[in-house]
């Protein structure tokens, strides 16, 4: 257990959000390795999460907007529309693989890093 | 064996067998908040991804989706790769942020740095709103279903499989808690899984695995032509109807990220790298099953009779699939039919027993944990107390869910969760985004985004065709809409947003800025999270 008592600073009385104030999570978030861990994380989900929604929208938009283009058969029966929506699938399947390879290369050792060093400072 | 005796036998084992797994996961060791409420956290990713998509693929898709697809076409695909890519939102901004900040409840991620009594109020509010109109579908679904296998359109009977349906559910909820529920949805999504690869394949079979035939049968069959398999055959009429369509498209894809009881099942798993790892199972599991439902639902269009008098058309869709099952095994009368009219019912029955007692749970925590136990105890509340108050909850819910389905009858269960997704997107998302991703956030910007959202969205259904003015509408005699969309979520999502906003730069709250740093680091590196109880 910890050995220093997680007061709350003085002018946070009367403020009844959930009793911690750990001053170890002050000294984390100024380490190069959180910055690093927020960076790495965020280099990877700002674009994607951009990307994803905006092909997605894209995919809507021409469903009402572009019948014409839409309703072009590729083969068969088959037609633009069914390629397109089948293309969501596959962009979010490998969205999200990217994403957990992305985090597991880059992003993991370095956050677990931080979590032992939490846990050392805990119990020193 | 007649074929009500085989639907009957294949009901009740359903039920046995989803009892039996609640009282098993009642007696080992489920005394503390943790073990009510988050199974122990001891749930593997795996495990964990199999019961996500359990919770996930609910009547909504197994039934609904596959009967939009029959009866509008290419139109209802739409809910598919909505209902799919919204994963995305919920893997890369929420889940494991998440999991590494919050405890039981969706609120505990706002209360960690906000006023607790508000925050929680109106988190609590809002989990049990959006839970009541999911609710209300898988309700609508058990109807249905009921309608069709006792061939009979009595009300009373419809109604007493409602109220049965509830009983069980407040029995799971209240006995099981959160390890008997994630096993229920584990053994559901297996058998849903399974049930779907048979009759996509049988369906396929018939057709000799040509897809593009497949289509072209259905473009026939209907009657509609090539119109069948382009955008715009229900959403294309107006102008109207196609901002209609795309405020259903924002909906879905931004709904996921906000549903309560999806949120919750990140709590179950002993670190964020876990919840990472469920999420990839369910959009692999959830994904591979949308791509049945297309096959499904674009089947019955080709193989049965969907015209306006048609049972498939009278039940709103929701009966295409079971109608489809009992059509590849033989049609009407034969004894293969009826075996797979039988199986598909009981899946579609295991389904909504198992997607009702995971909603039930995550709003009966929610009264219990934020409501009872900080709000009105101020943290004083036993652990006892609290999990004693969620199963009273758990009734009291369950009762005004059974109470809502009963006039709702007649529409569309993937319609009826879309707009619970409306529900989540406008009153949950911005409150959770705004929290993870802005110091600057604080209480009034919470409680602002939440009751706006929700309120925004409430009333503009209220006042849709949804409610009143329509052939489908929950009232018919009267007419008092005036907003012309079904759903609502391009108006009242960024309402959720806006107010966040407006409310967070017009209040000051250095407490909560300062907390910001805590949350930050917790949710980023799971330091000081939440770990799992070993028994």
């Amino acid at each position: 257990m910890s050995t220093r008592s997680p007061a709350p600073a003085p002018e946070h009385r009367g403020h009844d959000q959930a009793a911690r104030h750990d001053p170890i999570y002050d000294e984390l978030v100024q380490t190069e390795e959180f910055k690093e861990v927020r960076r790495r994380t965020g280099v990877f989900t700002i674009p994607a999460t951009a990307i994803f929604l905006g092909w997605y929208l894209l995919y809507v938009l021409m469903s009402n907007w572009a019948h014409g283009f839409m309703s072009t058969k590729v083969f068969g029966h088959v037609n633009v529309a069914l390629i397109f929506g089948l293309l969501q699938f596959v962009s979010t399947f490998l969205i999200a693989w990217l994403y957990a390879r992305h985090m597991n290369n880059h992003v993991d050792d370095l956050a677990h890093g931080l979590d032992v060093r939490y846990n050392e400072e805990k119990t020193r | 064996m007649s074929s009500q005796t085989l639907t009957a036998v294949l009901f009740i084992a359903v039920v046995v067998v989803t009892i039996a797994i609640t009282f098993w996961a009642s007696r080992s060791g489920q005394s503390g908040t943790t073990d009510y409420y988050a199974g122990g956290r001891n749930f593997s990713g795996f495990q964990n991804g199999m019961a996500v998509s359990g919770d996930y693929m609910s009547a909504a898709s197994f039934l609904g989706i596959s009967g939009l697809i029959a009866l509008n076409g290419y139109d209802g695909f739409l809910y598919s790769i909505g209902f799919l890519v919204a994963w995305l939102v919920a893997l890369l901004l929420v889940a494991e942020l998440l999991r590494n900040s919050g405890r039981y409840t969706m609120a505990d991620q706002l209360a960690f740095r906000m006023r607790q009594r508000p925050v929680r109020t109106a988190a609590a509010t809002s989990t049990v709103v959006v839970s009541i109109f999911y609710l209300l579908a898988q309700m609508v679904g058990a109807g249905a279903l009921v309608t069709l296998l006792l061939d009979v359109q009595s009300d009373s009977l419809k109604a007493l499989t409602i109220v049965g349906v509830g009983i069980l559910m407040i029995f799971y909820v209240t006995v099981g808690g959160m390890k008997g529920t994630t096993w229920v949805q584990i053994v559901k999504a297996v058998l849903l899984m399974s049930g779907t690869v048979l009759i996509t394949v049988l369906v396929l079979a018939k057709f000799n695995f040509n897809i593009s035939d497949m289509l072209h049968t259905a473009s026939t069959n209907t009657g509609k032509g090539e119109a069948f398999l382009q955008p715009g055959l229900k959403y294309g009429v107006s102008t109207t109807s196609k901002i209609d369509f795309l405020s259903l498209g924002l909906a879905l894809v931004l709904g996921t990220a906000g549903l309560p009881h999806i949120l919750i099942r990140f709590y179950t798993v002993p670190s964020a790298k876990a919840a990472r790892k469920s999420v990839l199972w369910a959009i692999g599991l959830i994904g591979s099953f949308y791509l049945m439902t297309l096959v499904l639902g674009f089947g019955a269009a080709a193989l049965l009779d969907t015209g306006a008098d048609s049972k498939v058309a009278a039940s709103g869709g929701n009966l295409a699939s079971p109608l489809l099952a009992e059509e590849v095994g033989g049609g009407a009368g034969s004894n293969g039919g009826a075996i797979l009219l039988a199986l598909i019912s009981a899946v579609a029955f295991a389904t909504i027993l198992a997607v009702v007692a995971g909603l039930t749970l995550t709003s009966a925590s929610s009264v219990a944990h934020d409501l009872y136990a900080t709000v009105f105890k101020r943290g004083k509340a036993s652990e006892k107390d609290e999990v004693k108050v969620a199963r009273v909850a758990a009734f009291v819910i369950g009762g005004i869910a059974i109470a809502l389905a009963i006039p709702a009858q007649k529409l569309n269960i993937a319609f009826l969760v879309a707009l619970a997704f409306a529900v989540a997107a406008s009153a949950n998302l911005p409150s959770l985004l705004y929290n993870l991703f802005w110091k600057r956030f604080n209480t009034r910007g919470a409680v602002w985004a939440i009751y706006g959202g929700l309120t925004t969205c409430l009333v503009l259904v209220f006042f849709s065709p949804v409610v009143s003015g329509s052939e489908t509408a929950l009232v018919t005699n009267h007419d008092w809409h005036w907003f012309p969309l079904s759903n609502p979520g391009i108006i009242s999502i960024p309402a959720g947003f806006i107010l966040g906003w407006l409310g967070t730069i017009t209040s000051k709250e250095p407490e909560a800025e300062d907390r910001y740093t805590e949350l930050e680091v917790r949710a980023f590196t799971g330091a000081g999270a939440e770990g799992a109880i070993l028994h």
